[in-house]
Protein backbone atom coordinates (compact mmCIF):
# COMPACT_ATOMS: atom_id res chain seq x y z
CA UNK A 1 0.00 0.00 0.00
CA UNK A 2 1.17 3.53 -0.72
CA UNK A 3 2.36 5.81 2.07
CA UNK A 4 -0.70 7.08 4.01
CA UNK A 5 -1.30 10.82 4.23
CA UNK A 6 -1.06 10.73 8.00
CA UNK A 7 0.21 7.86 10.12
CA UNK A 8 -0.03 7.73 13.91
CA UNK A 9 2.30 5.28 15.59
CA UNK A 10 2.32 4.53 19.34
CA UNK A 11 1.09 8.00 20.29
CA UNK A 12 1.19 8.78 24.02
CA UNK A 13 -0.12 12.19 25.09
CA UNK A 14 -0.08 13.69 28.56
CA UNK A 15 -1.97 16.58 30.15
CA UNK A 16 0.64 17.36 32.78
CA UNK A 17 0.95 14.19 34.88
CA UNK A 18 -2.23 12.69 33.52
CA UNK A 19 -1.83 10.38 30.56
CA UNK A 20 -4.70 10.92 28.11
CA UNK A 21 -3.67 8.72 25.18
CA UNK A 22 -1.92 5.32 25.32
CA UNK A 23 -0.12 4.04 22.24
CA UNK A 24 -2.72 5.14 19.72
CA UNK A 25 -2.20 3.71 16.23
CA UNK A 26 -4.16 5.05 13.28
CA UNK A 27 -3.75 6.25 9.72
CA UNK A 28 -5.68 8.08 7.06
CA UNK A 29 -5.25 8.08 3.30
CA UNK A 30 -5.59 11.11 1.02
CA UNK A 31 -9.24 11.94 0.33
CA UNK A 32 -10.52 9.52 2.98
CA UNK A 33 -13.12 10.34 5.63
CA UNK A 34 -12.48 8.75 9.01
CA UNK A 35 -14.64 9.03 12.11
CA UNK A 36 -13.30 9.03 15.66
CA UNK A 37 -15.96 8.01 18.14
CA UNK A 38 -15.96 7.32 21.84
CA UNK A 39 -17.51 8.37 25.14
CA UNK A 40 -16.81 11.62 26.95
CA UNK A 41 -13.22 11.73 28.17
CA UNK A 42 -12.10 8.91 25.85
CA UNK A 43 -9.41 11.18 24.37
CA UNK A 44 -10.98 12.23 21.06
CA UNK A 45 -10.32 15.96 21.43
CA UNK A 46 -6.89 15.22 22.84
CA UNK A 47 -6.09 13.16 19.73
CA UNK A 48 -7.09 15.99 17.37
CA UNK A 49 -5.25 18.61 19.45
CA UNK A 50 -2.11 16.47 19.37
CA UNK A 51 -2.40 16.03 15.60
CA UNK A 52 -2.81 19.80 15.19
CA UNK A 53 0.34 20.38 17.25
CA UNK A 54 -1.40 22.04 20.18
CA UNK A 55 -0.20 19.47 22.74
CA UNK A 56 3.29 18.08 23.37
CA UNK A 57 3.69 14.66 21.74
CA UNK A 58 6.55 12.31 20.80
CA UNK A 59 8.36 13.63 17.72
CA UNK A 60 8.25 10.37 15.78
CA UNK A 61 4.70 9.33 16.67
CA UNK A 62 3.01 11.37 13.92
CA UNK A 63 4.13 11.10 10.31
CA UNK A 64 2.82 13.34 7.53
CA UNK A 65 3.43 11.92 4.05
CA UNK A 66 6.26 9.89 5.54
CA UNK A 67 8.07 12.57 7.54
CA UNK A 68 7.76 12.95 11.31
CA UNK A 69 5.92 16.13 12.38
CA UNK A 70 5.56 15.49 16.11
CA UNK A 71 8.08 18.16 17.02
CA UNK A 72 6.55 20.93 14.89
CA UNK A 73 4.80 23.98 16.35
CA UNK A 74 1.07 24.29 15.68
CA UNK A 75 1.44 27.06 13.09
CA UNK A 76 3.96 24.93 11.14
CA UNK A 77 1.63 21.94 11.24
CA UNK A 78 -1.17 24.14 9.91
CA UNK A 79 1.00 25.29 7.03
CA UNK A 80 1.67 21.69 6.00
CA UNK A 81 -2.03 21.48 5.18
CA UNK A 82 -3.65 20.22 8.38
CA UNK A 83 -6.57 22.44 9.44
CA UNK A 84 -8.42 22.14 12.74
CA UNK A 85 -12.04 23.05 13.38
CA UNK A 86 -11.67 23.29 17.15
CA UNK A 87 -14.15 22.21 19.78
CA UNK A 88 -16.25 25.23 20.72
CA UNK A 89 -15.46 26.73 17.29
CA UNK A 90 -13.20 29.47 18.70
CA UNK A 91 -14.10 32.13 16.15
CA UNK A 92 -12.41 35.48 16.72
CA UNK A 93 -15.08 37.59 18.46
CA UNK A 94 -13.78 41.01 17.45
CA UNK A 95 -13.48 40.15 13.77
CA UNK A 96 -16.41 39.93 11.37
CA UNK A 97 -17.39 36.61 9.81
CA UNK A 98 -15.66 37.59 6.57
CA UNK A 99 -12.50 38.60 8.42
CA UNK A 100 -12.59 35.28 10.26
CA UNK A 101 -12.70 33.53 6.89
CA UNK A 102 -9.97 35.74 5.40
CA UNK A 103 -7.60 35.01 8.24
CA UNK A 104 -8.19 31.30 7.75
CA UNK A 105 -6.88 31.61 4.21
CA UNK A 106 -3.98 33.84 5.07
CA UNK A 107 -1.35 31.19 5.62
CA UNK A 108 -3.10 28.68 3.48
CA UNK A 109 -2.14 26.86 0.32
CA UNK A 110 -3.54 27.30 -3.18
CA UNK A 111 -6.64 25.35 -4.05
CA UNK A 112 -10.31 25.47 -4.86
CA UNK A 113 -11.42 27.02 -1.56
CA UNK A 114 -11.74 30.79 -1.27
CA UNK A 115 -14.33 33.25 -0.01
CA UNK A 116 -16.60 32.60 -3.02
CA UNK A 117 -16.45 28.82 -2.66
CA UNK A 118 -17.18 28.99 1.09
CA UNK A 119 -20.10 31.34 0.48
CA UNK A 120 -21.44 28.93 -2.16
CA UNK A 121 -21.20 26.06 0.33
CA UNK A 122 -22.83 28.07 3.15
CA UNK A 123 -24.92 30.85 1.52
CA UNK A 124 -26.07 32.10 4.93
CA UNK A 125 -22.49 33.19 5.67
CA UNK A 126 -22.55 35.54 2.69
CA UNK A 127 -25.58 37.26 4.19
CA UNK A 128 -23.96 37.41 7.59
CA UNK A 129 -20.45 38.21 6.43
CA UNK A 130 -20.26 41.63 8.10
CA UNK A 131 -21.68 40.39 11.42
CA UNK A 132 -19.75 39.56 14.56
CA UNK A 133 -19.64 35.82 15.41
CA UNK A 134 -21.72 36.40 18.54
CA UNK A 135 -24.61 37.60 16.35
CA UNK A 136 -24.83 34.21 14.60
CA UNK A 137 -26.62 31.06 15.72
CA UNK A 138 -24.56 28.11 16.89
CA UNK A 139 -25.03 26.31 13.59
CA UNK A 140 -23.97 29.36 11.58
CA UNK A 141 -20.92 29.71 13.81
CA UNK A 142 -20.02 26.08 13.14
CA UNK A 143 -20.35 26.76 9.40
CA UNK A 144 -18.04 29.76 9.78
CA UNK A 145 -15.52 27.65 11.70
CA UNK A 146 -15.57 24.97 9.00
CA UNK A 147 -15.35 27.65 6.32
CA UNK A 148 -12.39 29.24 8.08
CA UNK A 149 -10.56 25.90 8.06
CA UNK A 150 -11.45 25.24 4.41
CA UNK A 151 -10.04 28.64 3.39
CA UNK A 152 -6.55 27.24 4.03
CA UNK A 153 -7.14 24.55 1.38
CA UNK A 154 -5.87 21.83 3.70
CA UNK A 155 -5.09 18.29 2.62
CA UNK A 156 -6.58 17.09 5.90
CA UNK A 157 -9.32 18.74 7.91
CA UNK A 158 -9.84 17.81 11.57
CA UNK A 159 -13.37 18.54 12.76
CA UNK A 160 -13.91 18.32 16.51
CA UNK A 161 -17.41 17.68 17.89
CA UNK A 162 -19.10 18.78 14.71
CA UNK A 163 -22.65 18.49 16.03
CA UNK A 164 -22.19 19.34 19.72
CA UNK A 165 -24.95 21.63 20.95
CA UNK A 166 -26.55 22.12 17.55
CA UNK A 167 -30.19 21.65 16.54
CA UNK A 168 -30.86 18.35 14.69
CA UNK A 169 -31.89 20.18 11.49
CA UNK A 170 -28.57 22.05 11.48
CA UNK A 171 -26.64 18.86 12.14
CA UNK A 172 -28.34 17.26 9.13
CA UNK A 173 -27.37 20.26 6.99
CA UNK A 174 -23.75 20.04 8.07
CA UNK A 175 -23.57 16.32 7.34
CA UNK A 176 -25.05 16.94 3.91
CA UNK A 177 -22.15 19.18 2.94
CA UNK A 178 -19.40 16.93 4.32
CA UNK A 179 -19.24 14.69 1.22
CA UNK A 180 -18.89 17.83 -0.94
CA UNK A 181 -15.81 18.79 1.08
CA UNK A 182 -14.19 15.39 0.87
CA UNK A 183 -15.23 15.17 -2.77
CA UNK A 184 -12.65 17.85 -3.52
CA UNK A 185 -9.92 15.36 -2.56
CA UNK A 186 -9.52 16.54 1.01
CA UNK A 187 -9.18 13.97 3.78
CA UNK A 188 -11.22 14.47 6.95
CA UNK A 189 -11.12 13.19 10.51
CA UNK A 190 -14.46 13.83 12.18
CA UNK A 191 -14.86 13.52 15.93
CA UNK A 192 -18.44 12.78 16.85
CA UNK A 193 -20.52 11.66 19.82
CA UNK A 194 -23.42 10.58 17.61
CA UNK A 195 -22.11 7.15 16.63
CA UNK A 196 -24.62 6.15 14.00
CA UNK A 197 -24.30 9.45 12.15
CA UNK A 198 -20.50 9.23 12.26
CA UNK A 199 -20.55 5.69 10.90
CA UNK A 200 -23.02 6.53 8.14
CA UNK A 201 -20.85 9.27 6.70
CA UNK A 202 -17.35 7.83 7.14
CA UNK A 203 -15.50 5.03 5.36
CA UNK A 204 -13.58 3.82 8.41
CA UNK A 205 -13.73 4.54 12.12
CA UNK A 206 -11.64 4.41 15.27
CA UNK A 207 -13.39 3.98 18.60
CA UNK A 208 -11.45 5.34 21.57
CA UNK A 209 -11.96 4.16 25.11
CA UNK A 210 -10.02 5.62 28.02
CA UNK A 211 -7.20 6.78 25.78
CA UNK A 212 -6.80 3.55 23.80
CA UNK A 213 -8.10 2.44 20.41
CA UNK A 214 -10.70 -0.13 21.47
CA UNK A 215 -12.01 -0.92 18.01
CA UNK A 216 -11.26 0.11 14.44
CA UNK A 217 -12.55 -0.97 11.08
CA UNK A 218 -14.78 -0.27 8.12
CA UNK A 219 -17.81 1.84 9.10
CA UNK A 220 -20.23 -0.17 6.95
CA UNK A 221 -19.59 -3.63 8.40
CA UNK A 222 -19.37 -3.09 12.14
CA UNK A 223 -22.17 -4.35 14.37
CA UNK A 224 -24.00 -2.29 16.95
CA UNK A 225 -22.97 -4.78 19.67
CA UNK A 226 -19.28 -4.51 18.85
CA UNK A 227 -19.48 -0.73 18.96
CA UNK A 228 -21.35 -0.85 22.26
CA UNK A 229 -18.65 -3.05 23.81
CA UNK A 230 -15.81 -0.85 22.50
CA UNK A 231 -17.63 2.32 23.53
CA UNK A 232 -18.37 1.40 27.10
CA UNK A 233 -15.77 -1.30 27.71
CA UNK A 234 -18.33 -3.83 28.97
CA UNK B 1 -25.22 45.67 -0.18
CA UNK B 2 -21.70 46.82 0.37
CA UNK B 3 -19.09 46.30 3.06
CA UNK B 4 -17.02 49.28 4.08
CA UNK B 5 -14.86 50.43 6.94
CA UNK B 6 -15.72 54.09 6.60
CA UNK B 7 -18.84 55.69 8.03
CA UNK B 8 -20.15 59.25 7.97
CA UNK B 9 -18.49 59.74 11.36
CA UNK B 10 -15.09 58.39 10.32
CA UNK B 11 -15.22 60.63 7.22
CA UNK B 12 -16.20 63.65 9.29
CA UNK B 13 -13.51 62.72 11.81
CA UNK B 14 -11.07 62.47 8.92
CA UNK B 15 -11.84 66.00 7.73
CA UNK B 16 -11.86 67.41 11.27
CA UNK B 17 -8.63 65.51 11.98
CA UNK B 18 -6.96 67.02 8.92
CA UNK B 19 -7.99 70.55 9.99
CA UNK B 20 -6.75 69.80 13.51
CA UNK B 21 -3.41 68.56 12.17
CA UNK B 22 -2.94 71.79 10.18
CA UNK B 23 -3.96 73.90 13.18
CA UNK B 24 -1.59 72.04 15.52
CA UNK B 25 1.26 72.15 13.03
CA UNK B 26 0.92 75.94 13.08
CA UNK B 27 1.00 76.02 16.91
CA UNK B 28 4.41 77.77 17.13
CA UNK B 29 2.73 80.81 15.58
CA UNK B 30 -0.25 80.98 17.87
CA UNK B 31 0.85 79.35 21.15
CA UNK B 32 3.07 80.87 23.81
CA UNK B 33 6.34 79.22 24.75
CA UNK B 34 4.94 77.50 27.86
CA UNK B 35 1.85 76.26 26.04
CA UNK B 36 4.01 74.98 23.20
CA UNK B 37 6.11 72.95 25.65
CA UNK B 38 2.98 71.55 27.26
CA UNK B 39 1.54 70.60 23.88
CA UNK B 40 4.81 68.91 22.95
CA UNK B 41 4.67 66.91 26.15
CA UNK B 42 1.04 65.96 25.45
CA UNK B 43 2.05 64.58 22.05
CA UNK B 44 4.98 62.61 23.43
CA UNK B 45 2.67 61.00 26.02
CA UNK B 46 0.12 60.34 23.29
CA UNK B 47 2.82 58.54 21.30
CA UNK B 48 3.94 56.51 24.34
CA UNK B 49 0.35 55.58 25.16
CA UNK B 50 -0.48 54.55 21.60
CA UNK B 51 2.68 52.42 21.49
CA UNK B 52 1.95 50.74 24.82
CA UNK B 53 -1.60 50.12 23.65
CA UNK B 54 -0.29 48.36 20.52
CA UNK B 55 1.86 46.20 22.75
CA UNK B 56 -0.61 45.38 25.51
CA UNK B 57 -3.99 46.01 23.90
CA UNK B 58 -3.33 44.32 20.58
CA UNK B 59 -0.32 42.00 20.90
CA UNK B 60 -1.18 40.96 24.46
CA UNK B 61 2.32 41.84 25.69
CA UNK B 62 1.67 43.58 29.01
CA UNK B 63 5.03 45.21 29.59
CA UNK B 64 5.70 47.36 32.64
CA UNK B 65 9.24 47.99 31.45
CA UNK B 66 8.83 50.36 28.52
CA UNK B 67 10.83 52.92 30.51
CA UNK B 68 13.80 50.80 29.41
CA UNK B 69 13.34 52.17 25.88
CA UNK B 70 12.48 55.72 26.95
CA UNK B 71 15.69 55.82 28.98
CA UNK B 72 17.68 54.05 26.29
CA UNK B 73 16.54 56.61 23.70
CA UNK B 74 17.36 59.51 25.99
CA UNK B 75 20.79 58.20 26.87
CA UNK B 76 21.58 57.30 23.25
CA UNK B 77 20.72 60.86 22.18
CA UNK B 78 23.08 62.25 24.80
CA UNK B 79 25.82 59.75 23.96
CA UNK B 80 25.59 60.25 20.20
CA UNK B 81 25.62 64.05 20.44
CA UNK B 82 27.99 64.65 23.38
CA UNK B 83 30.39 61.71 23.03
CA UNK B 84 30.24 61.02 19.28
CA UNK B 85 29.71 64.67 18.33
CA UNK B 86 26.81 64.02 15.96
CA UNK B 87 24.27 66.76 15.26
CA UNK B 88 20.80 66.12 16.73
CA UNK B 89 19.03 65.61 13.35
CA UNK B 90 21.48 62.81 12.55
CA UNK B 91 21.34 61.26 16.03
CA UNK B 92 17.54 60.81 16.06
CA UNK B 93 17.29 58.25 13.22
CA UNK B 94 20.20 56.37 14.80
CA UNK B 95 18.29 56.23 18.09
CA UNK B 96 15.32 54.72 16.24
CA UNK B 97 17.52 52.06 14.63
CA UNK B 98 19.38 51.31 17.88
CA UNK B 99 16.06 50.90 19.70
CA UNK B 100 15.11 48.18 17.23
CA UNK B 101 18.51 46.49 17.49
CA UNK B 102 18.35 46.39 21.29
CA UNK B 103 14.71 45.20 21.31
CA UNK B 104 15.55 41.96 19.47
CA UNK B 105 17.78 40.29 22.11
CA UNK B 106 15.56 41.64 24.90
CA UNK B 107 12.56 40.03 23.19
CA UNK B 108 14.41 36.73 22.83
CA UNK B 109 14.97 36.84 26.57
CA UNK B 110 11.58 37.90 27.92
CA UNK B 111 9.37 36.16 25.34
CA UNK B 112 10.18 33.00 27.26
CA UNK B 113 8.00 34.39 30.05
CA UNK B 114 4.20 34.53 30.05
CA UNK B 115 1.59 36.78 31.63
CA UNK B 116 2.61 38.21 35.00
CA UNK B 117 6.11 36.78 34.63
CA UNK B 118 6.53 38.65 31.35
CA UNK B 119 5.46 41.89 33.05
CA UNK B 120 7.94 41.41 35.91
CA UNK B 121 10.68 40.35 33.50
CA UNK B 122 10.22 43.49 31.44
CA UNK B 123 10.54 45.59 34.57
CA UNK B 124 13.72 43.76 35.60
CA UNK B 125 15.21 44.50 32.17
CA UNK B 126 14.44 48.20 32.64
CA UNK B 127 16.17 48.16 36.04
CA UNK B 128 19.21 46.52 34.46
CA UNK B 129 19.27 49.29 31.83
CA UNK B 130 19.05 51.92 34.59
CA UNK B 131 21.96 50.37 36.51
CA UNK B 132 24.04 50.20 33.33
CA UNK B 133 23.31 53.86 32.54
CA UNK B 134 24.48 54.80 36.05
CA UNK B 135 27.83 53.16 35.27
CA UNK B 136 28.56 55.40 32.26
CA UNK B 137 30.97 57.89 33.82
CA UNK B 138 31.24 59.91 30.60
CA UNK B 139 27.54 60.77 30.96
CA UNK B 140 27.75 61.67 34.65
CA UNK B 141 27.17 58.22 36.13
CA UNK B 142 24.41 58.21 38.71
CA UNK B 143 24.00 61.99 38.77
CA UNK B 144 23.41 62.41 35.04
CA UNK B 145 24.37 65.00 32.43
CA UNK B 146 23.09 68.11 30.65
CA UNK B 147 22.91 68.71 26.92
CA UNK B 148 25.54 71.42 26.16
CA UNK B 149 24.27 74.51 24.30
CA UNK B 150 26.55 73.68 21.34
CA UNK B 151 24.68 70.40 20.85
CA UNK B 152 21.28 72.01 21.23
CA UNK B 153 22.23 74.53 18.56
CA UNK B 154 22.68 71.71 16.04
CA UNK B 155 18.91 71.33 16.11
CA UNK B 156 18.31 74.95 15.14
CA UNK B 157 19.81 78.41 15.66
CA UNK B 158 17.79 80.71 17.86
CA UNK B 159 15.63 79.76 20.80
CA UNK B 160 12.22 80.28 19.18
CA UNK B 161 13.01 78.11 16.20
CA UNK B 162 14.50 75.46 18.51
CA UNK B 163 11.38 75.37 20.65
CA UNK B 164 9.32 75.12 17.48
CA UNK B 165 11.52 72.30 16.15
CA UNK B 166 11.21 70.33 19.41
CA UNK B 167 7.44 70.79 19.24
CA UNK B 168 7.24 69.71 15.59
CA UNK B 169 9.28 66.62 16.32
CA UNK B 170 6.95 65.65 19.17
CA UNK B 171 3.87 66.43 17.08
CA UNK B 172 5.33 64.59 14.10
CA UNK B 173 6.13 61.52 16.19
CA UNK B 174 2.61 61.36 17.66
CA UNK B 175 1.04 61.72 14.20
CA UNK B 176 3.42 59.19 12.67
CA UNK B 177 2.80 56.68 15.49
CA UNK B 178 -0.97 57.04 15.11
CA UNK B 179 -0.77 56.73 11.33
CA UNK B 180 1.47 53.67 11.69
CA UNK B 181 -0.94 52.09 14.18
CA UNK B 182 -3.88 52.62 11.80
CA UNK B 183 -1.83 51.20 8.92
CA UNK B 184 -0.73 48.14 10.92
CA UNK B 185 -4.23 47.41 12.19
CA UNK B 186 -5.76 47.74 8.72
CA UNK B 187 -3.10 45.49 7.18
CA UNK B 188 -3.13 41.70 7.21
CA UNK B 189 -0.82 41.85 10.21
CA UNK B 190 -3.52 43.79 12.03
CA UNK B 191 -6.01 41.03 11.37
CA UNK B 192 -3.51 38.50 12.73
CA UNK B 193 -2.83 40.70 15.77
CA UNK B 194 -6.52 40.99 16.56
CA UNK B 195 -6.93 37.24 16.08
CA UNK B 196 -4.04 36.54 18.46
CA UNK B 197 -5.52 38.89 21.05
CA UNK B 198 -8.91 37.16 20.73
CA UNK B 199 -7.66 33.58 20.90
CA UNK B 200 -4.06 32.44 20.67
CA UNK B 201 -4.94 28.78 20.31
CA UNK B 202 -7.22 29.32 17.32
CA UNK B 203 -4.74 31.73 15.74
CA UNK B 204 -1.95 29.16 16.08
CA UNK B 205 -3.97 26.38 14.53
CA UNK B 206 -4.64 28.62 11.50
CA UNK B 207 -0.92 28.82 10.80
CA UNK B 208 -0.32 32.26 12.29
CA UNK B 209 3.21 32.50 13.64
CA UNK B 210 2.34 34.08 16.98
CA UNK B 211 5.92 34.43 18.09
CA UNK B 212 7.02 36.26 14.96
CA UNK B 213 3.99 38.57 14.91
CA UNK B 214 4.59 39.53 18.53
CA UNK B 215 8.30 40.01 17.89
CA UNK B 216 7.58 42.40 15.01
CA UNK B 217 5.26 44.48 17.19
CA UNK B 218 7.64 44.44 20.15
CA UNK B 219 10.62 45.57 18.07
CA UNK B 220 8.68 48.31 16.24
CA UNK B 221 7.23 49.58 19.53
CA UNK B 222 10.68 49.44 21.19
CA UNK B 223 12.28 51.47 18.40
CA UNK B 224 9.56 54.14 18.41
CA UNK B 225 9.54 54.30 22.21
CA UNK B 226 13.30 54.92 22.14
CA UNK B 227 12.73 57.77 19.67
CA UNK B 228 10.04 59.18 21.97
CA UNK B 229 12.57 58.96 24.83
CA UNK B 230 15.15 60.89 22.80
CA UNK B 231 12.60 63.65 22.10
CA UNK B 232 11.50 63.77 25.75
CA UNK B 233 15.06 64.39 26.95
CA UNK B 234 15.78 66.72 24.05
CA UNK B 235 12.99 68.85 25.50
CA UNK B 236 14.19 68.44 29.10
CA UNK B 237 17.89 69.08 28.18
CA UNK B 238 18.96 67.08 31.23
CA UNK B 239 19.11 63.34 31.87
CA UNK B 240 19.81 61.12 34.88
CA UNK B 241 19.31 57.38 35.34
CA UNK B 242 16.43 57.87 37.79
CA UNK B 243 14.57 60.28 35.50
CA UNK B 244 15.29 58.35 32.31
CA UNK B 245 14.20 54.95 33.62
CA UNK B 246 11.36 56.14 35.89
CA UNK B 247 8.68 53.47 36.07
CA UNK B 248 6.16 56.05 37.31
CA UNK B 249 6.62 58.61 34.55
CA UNK B 250 7.03 56.34 31.54
CA UNK B 251 5.00 53.28 32.42
CA UNK B 252 2.55 53.84 35.31
CA UNK B 253 1.17 57.09 33.86
CA UNK B 254 1.09 55.57 30.38
CA UNK B 255 -0.85 52.53 31.63
CA UNK B 256 -3.20 54.91 33.47
CA UNK B 257 -3.79 56.81 30.21
CA UNK B 258 -4.49 53.69 28.18
CA UNK B 259 -6.68 52.01 30.78
CA UNK B 260 -8.92 55.01 31.50
CA UNK B 261 -9.07 55.90 27.81
CA UNK B 262 -9.87 52.39 26.64
CA UNK B 263 -7.37 49.62 25.96
CA UNK B 264 -7.49 47.93 22.57
CA UNK B 265 -8.90 50.99 20.81
CA UNK B 266 -6.96 53.69 18.96
CA UNK B 267 -9.18 56.48 20.25
CA UNK B 268 -8.71 55.42 23.89
CA UNK B 269 -5.09 56.50 24.40
CA UNK B 270 -5.81 59.90 22.78
CA UNK B 271 -8.77 60.53 25.05
CA UNK B 272 -6.82 59.17 28.03
CA UNK B 273 -3.91 61.54 27.35
CA UNK B 274 -6.29 64.53 27.34
CA UNK B 275 -7.89 63.41 30.62
CA UNK B 276 -4.48 62.79 32.19
CA UNK B 277 -3.17 66.24 31.29
CA UNK B 278 -6.41 67.92 32.34
CA UNK B 279 -6.02 66.29 35.78
CA UNK B 280 -2.32 67.07 35.96
CA UNK B 281 -2.64 70.71 34.97
CA UNK B 282 -5.40 71.37 37.47
CA UNK B 283 -4.16 69.26 40.39
CA UNK B 284 -0.39 68.82 40.15
CA UNK B 285 0.18 71.55 42.75
CA UNK B 286 -1.64 69.46 45.35
CA UNK B 287 1.28 67.02 45.61
CA UNK B 288 0.35 63.62 46.97
CA UNK B 289 -3.36 64.35 46.71
CA UNK B 290 -2.90 64.53 42.95
CA UNK B 291 -1.59 60.97 42.86
CA UNK B 292 -4.41 59.80 45.15
CA UNK B 293 -6.88 61.47 42.77
CA UNK B 294 -5.30 59.70 39.79
CA UNK B 295 -5.68 56.38 41.59
CA UNK B 296 -9.30 57.17 42.49
CA UNK B 297 -10.10 58.05 38.86
CA UNK B 298 -8.47 54.82 37.68
CA UNK B 299 -10.49 52.75 40.16
CA UNK B 300 -13.74 54.55 39.30
CA UNK B 301 -13.21 54.03 35.57
CA UNK B 302 -12.31 50.36 36.02
CA UNK B 303 -15.49 49.79 38.07
CA UNK B 304 -17.90 51.86 36.00
CA UNK B 305 -16.37 51.50 32.53
CA UNK B 306 -14.05 48.49 32.28
CA UNK B 307 -13.62 49.23 28.56
CA UNK B 308 -12.40 52.74 29.41
CA UNK B 309 -14.01 56.08 28.67
CA UNK B 310 -13.89 55.49 24.92
CA UNK B 311 -15.45 52.08 25.40
CA UNK B 312 -18.29 53.77 27.28
CA UNK B 313 -18.79 56.36 24.52
CA UNK B 314 -18.65 53.71 21.82
CA UNK B 315 -21.15 51.49 23.62
CA UNK B 316 -23.58 54.41 24.01
CA UNK B 317 -23.22 55.89 20.53
CA UNK B 318 -21.49 53.28 18.36
CA UNK B 319 -19.00 56.00 17.44
CA UNK B 320 -15.67 55.18 15.86
CA UNK B 321 -13.22 57.82 14.70
CA UNK B 322 -10.72 55.60 12.91
CA UNK B 323 -12.03 53.50 10.02
CA UNK B 324 -10.99 50.06 11.32
CA UNK B 325 -13.97 47.77 11.68
CA UNK B 326 -16.02 46.74 8.65
CA UNK B 327 -19.65 47.66 8.38
CA UNK B 328 -22.42 46.70 6.00
CA UNK B 329 -24.05 49.57 4.16
CA UNK B 330 -26.86 49.81 1.69
CA UNK B 331 -28.92 46.80 2.80
CA UNK B 332 -32.23 47.28 1.04
CA UNK B 333 -35.00 47.62 3.59
CA UNK B 334 -37.09 44.50 4.04
CA UNK B 335 -34.28 42.08 3.15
Amino acid sequence: MAEPLLAIDRLDVFHGDFQALYGVEAEIAAGEMVAVIGANGAGKTTLLSALAGLLPRPAAAIRWQGSPIGALRADRVARLGIALVPEGRLLFPSLTIEENLIIGGRMGRRGPWGLEAVYRLFPILRERRAFAPAQLSGGQQQMAAIGRALMANPALILIDEISLGLAPVVVRQLYEVLPAIVGEGMAAIVVEQDTSRALSVSRRFYCLQEGRVALAGASGSVTREAIGRAYFGV
Amino acid sequence: MDVTRASRLTRLAGIAGLLLVVLLALAPWWAGRADLRLLGEVFLYMALATLWNLLAGYAGLVSVGQQAYVGLGGYLLFALTILAGLPVPLALPLVLAAGAVVAVPVALLIFRLRGAYFAIGSWVIAEVFRLVAAQVAALGGGSGASLPPAVVRTLAEGRDLREAMAYWLAFGLATAVLAAAVAILRSRHGLALTAIRDNELAAKSLGIDIWRTKLLVYVAVGALTALAGALIFLQKLRISPDAAFAVNDWTAFVIFIVVIGGIGTLEGPILGTLVFFALRETMADLGTIYLIALGAVAIAVMLKAPQGLWGLIRARTGAELFPLSRKVTGIPSGS
